[in-house]
């Protein structure tokens, strides 16, 4: 189990690398302009430009820049460890800047991840115990629904309803747990329950037909055949094979929210990574985008590992095999 | 609670089951009556969807009560377990009458230990605790052949042979000592050597736990060997039923002689053999008079017309539903003896 994480570790290290590497490509090839310009004030001579661009490190060749901020990662800058560099713009640690601003993507994430998790497997159960009823097709109608409606549609129909008419929600904006606690709930459930429809319109739809599809097997049969209740049957039994896929694509999904999140964190104005992604992109502020990026990377990679390392403890087959 | 061999435990009257399905119905089961008493053997032969599963899921209550119709009775131990409410079945589910299936790898839950699912089928009819569920599991485990019991009974299914998934799967069924043991089709998925030792376990059981087993197959290699009494399915109907013995030294129904003669035994070599032509009907949609007529070589007038009820044909026979006179019957089954022994 060592080896393999260990080996696991290393290719979560090259996949990672490979990412920021495409990034430096990308940002080179993608005829977007010179950033240097952005710094130089109107009207810049070629010798103030050469200066910014020196002062930036974009004389140099793009992988002696990877290099360098590879570098940097690993023994830390003068801002602290792991050295990510300075954003363009503000010549401010873009470290400090993640370490300001994750905390609002993260907190969106986790909220809408548990309401999603438990009103999409509930909503499922539900379903598919009671299948081909009214309760079955409503809940499925709404999965519908939850999996087509725009989450920038849903985001601002909320605030209308919500903010405007009903006055429920604190509205747009971002209030810290540590200075409110009333107003952060305030201004984040809206959010979450948004940015939850979608998913839990996909975890209901896939608990329901999971679950469907383990209680037609043979051993659900010997479960009954046993004088199990039915509660037993379907709880016991029957979850416990269909959710574990669920598991899987619970992880992934919260990992790939931390740079995916953009379009809630824009229509609610958090603030958050996703905003530093964009803001980054356009601005051509490459150590921000890199700083944004390496993060996503890193969180995806590494919930993938966890994900796998936990499927072996839910699956005896996966353990022994 | 006594127990004496042959006491009747078990009476099927006229059962039917119907699905009600997008394309009509399917009559799987039609008007089925047997009995079985503790100690005895029943075997149920018949070709592929004949019924017999569908039958003995009726019995155990595992049918889906709102997507089936079922009619008939089923009396056990003086109640009948068809209006049974589901609660009190589920009583009798597991603990009075138990059931072995089909295959052994996919009856077993992939993601429990063999032990912790014995033990959950003692722990679901009584309030014993974990520890002595677990102990009685591994009790049986042991008494079913599996060896180093304590310690496999940790292994997960998939660390099992098909052998001793069924041999768990009859531990699985013995917990609670019941009076039936329902054995569907139970060496169907096995290697050829496993089945004739799975077979053992079961007349073994039978013995020790003396109770009644109805032994579900389509070998009647099987059948001739270990049942008491023999009941022979087509198109969801009994054809045929009576004394074991009777029933391989005379058999009266020509489904049965079809039966018999496409199965391999030591005398006859495999070339020998006949198989029945033509296939099962639609239970959509099932012939008009015997099911069995369109198939059946000595058909004659009222076999598309009429449907043959079952009855005794004549003194020293046995139950069979085939309208040819019981004088026509005895002499084809002499001609087909003789063929048989050249
Ligand atoms: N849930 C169901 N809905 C509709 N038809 C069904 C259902 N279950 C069984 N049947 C049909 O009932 C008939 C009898 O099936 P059954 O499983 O009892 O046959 P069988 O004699 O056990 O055959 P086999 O030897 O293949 O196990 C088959 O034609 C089958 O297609
Ligand atoms: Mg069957």
């Amino acid at each position: 189990m060592a080896f393999y994480i260990a080996r696991r570790l290393f290719w979560t290290a090259i996949v990672v690398a490979a990412v920021i590497a495409i990034t430096f490509v990308v940002f080179y090839l993608l005829p977007a302009g010179d950033p240097a310009l952005r710094f130089a004030g109107k009207n810049p001579n070629a010798q103030q430009l050469d200066l910014i661009r020196h002062r930036l490190g974009l004389d140099q060749p793009w992988y002696i820049q990877f290099f360098k901020f590879i570098k940097n990662f690993f023994t830390g800058d003068q801002y602290g460890w792991p050295g990510l560099g300075y954003t363009f713009a503000g010549q401010s640690s873009v470290l400090h800047l993640i370490l300001d601003r994750a905390p609002r993507t993260l907190l969106l994430i986790a909220g809408a991840a548990v309401i999603w998790l438990f009103s999409g497997v509930t909503i499922g159960i539900i379903s598919a115990v009671r299948r081909r009823t009214i309760i079955d097709r409503a809940a499925m109608g709404f999965a519908l629904f939850g999996i087509s409606a725009p989450v920038f549609w849903l985001g601002l129909m909320g605030l209308y309803i919500f903010w405007r008419q009903l006055g429920w929600s604190s509205g747009t904006g971002y209030v810290s747990p540590a200075d409110s606690i009333t107003g952060f709930i305030g201004h984040m459930w809206l959010p979450w329950v948004v940015l939850a429809m979608l998913y839990a319109a996909f975890y209901a739809r896939m608990t329901r037909n999971n679950l469907l599809e383990t209680l037609g097997e043979d051993y659900i049969r010997t479960a009954r055949a046993k004088g199990l209740t039915e509660r037993q049957v379907i709880f016991k039994h029957g979850l416990r094979a269909s959710l574990t896929p669920i598991v899987t694509m619970f992880g992934l999904d919260i990992a790939l929210l931390v740079g995916g999140a953009v379009i809630t964190e824009s229509v609610f104005n958090l603030q958050g990574l996703g905003y530093l992604a964009i803001n980054g992109a356009t601005t051509q502020d490459l150590p921000t985008v890199l700083g944004v990026v390496l993060l996503a990377a890193l969180a995806v990679a590494l919930m993938n590992l966890v994900v796998d390392i936990l499927y072996a403890f839910i699956d005896p087959r996966v353990r022994y095999a | 609670m006594t127990s004496s061999s042959g006491e009747r435990m078990l009476d099927v009257r006229g059962l039917t089951v119907r699905f009600p399905t997008s394309d009509g119905i399917v009559q799987a089961v039609s008007d089925v009556s047997f009995a079985l008493s503790r100690g005895e053997t029943l075997g149920i032969v018949g070709e592929s969807g004949s019924g017999k599963s569908v039958s003995n899921l009726a019995i155990m209550g595992l049918l889906n009560r709102a997507r089936t119709v079922i009619s008939g009775e089923v009396e056990f131990k003086g109640r009948d377990l068809l209006t049974l409410p589901p609660d009190e079945l589920r009583k009798v589910r597991g603990k009075e009458i138990a059931m072995v299936f089909q295959d052994p790898f996919a009856c077993l839950h992939p993601m429990y230990r063999v032990g912790a699912q014995i033990a959950e089928a003692f722990t679901a009819h009584s309030d014993a605790g974990k520890h002595a569920a677990w102990s009685r599991a591994v009790e049986l485990l042991d008494h079913v052949g599996i060896p180093n019991a304590k310690s496999r009974a940790r292994d997960y299914p998939h660390q099992f042979s098909g052998g001793m998934r069924q041999r768990a799967m009859i531990a699985m069924a013995l917990v609670h000592n019941p009076d039936i043991l329902i054995c569907d089709e139970p060496t169907t998925a096995l290697d050829v050597t496993v089945q004739a030792q799975i077979l053992e376990l079961i007349e073994d059981v039978k013995r020790e736990f003396d109770i009644g087993v109805i032994l579900v197959t389509h070998d009647l290699g099987v059948v001739a060997e270990t049942a008491n009494s023999v009941m022979v399915m087509y198109a969801g109907r009994v054809m045929e039923y009576g004394p074991a013995a009777e029933i391989f030294r005379h058999p009266q129904h020509p489904y049965a002689w079809g039966l018999l003669d496409s199965m391999p035994t030591i005398e006859r070599r495999l070339d020998a053999l006949v198989p029945i032509e033509g296939s099962p009907p639609s239970l959509l949609a099932p012939p008009s008079g015997c099911p069995f007529h369109p198939r059946c070589p000595y058909r004659f007038e009222p076999c598309a017309t009429k449907l043959p009820p079952l009855k005794v044909p004549a003194d020293g026979a046995h139950l069979d539903a085939c309208h040819l006179p019981y004088d026509k019957k005895v002499e084809l089954g002499a001609q087909r003896a003789k063929k048989v022994a050249a």
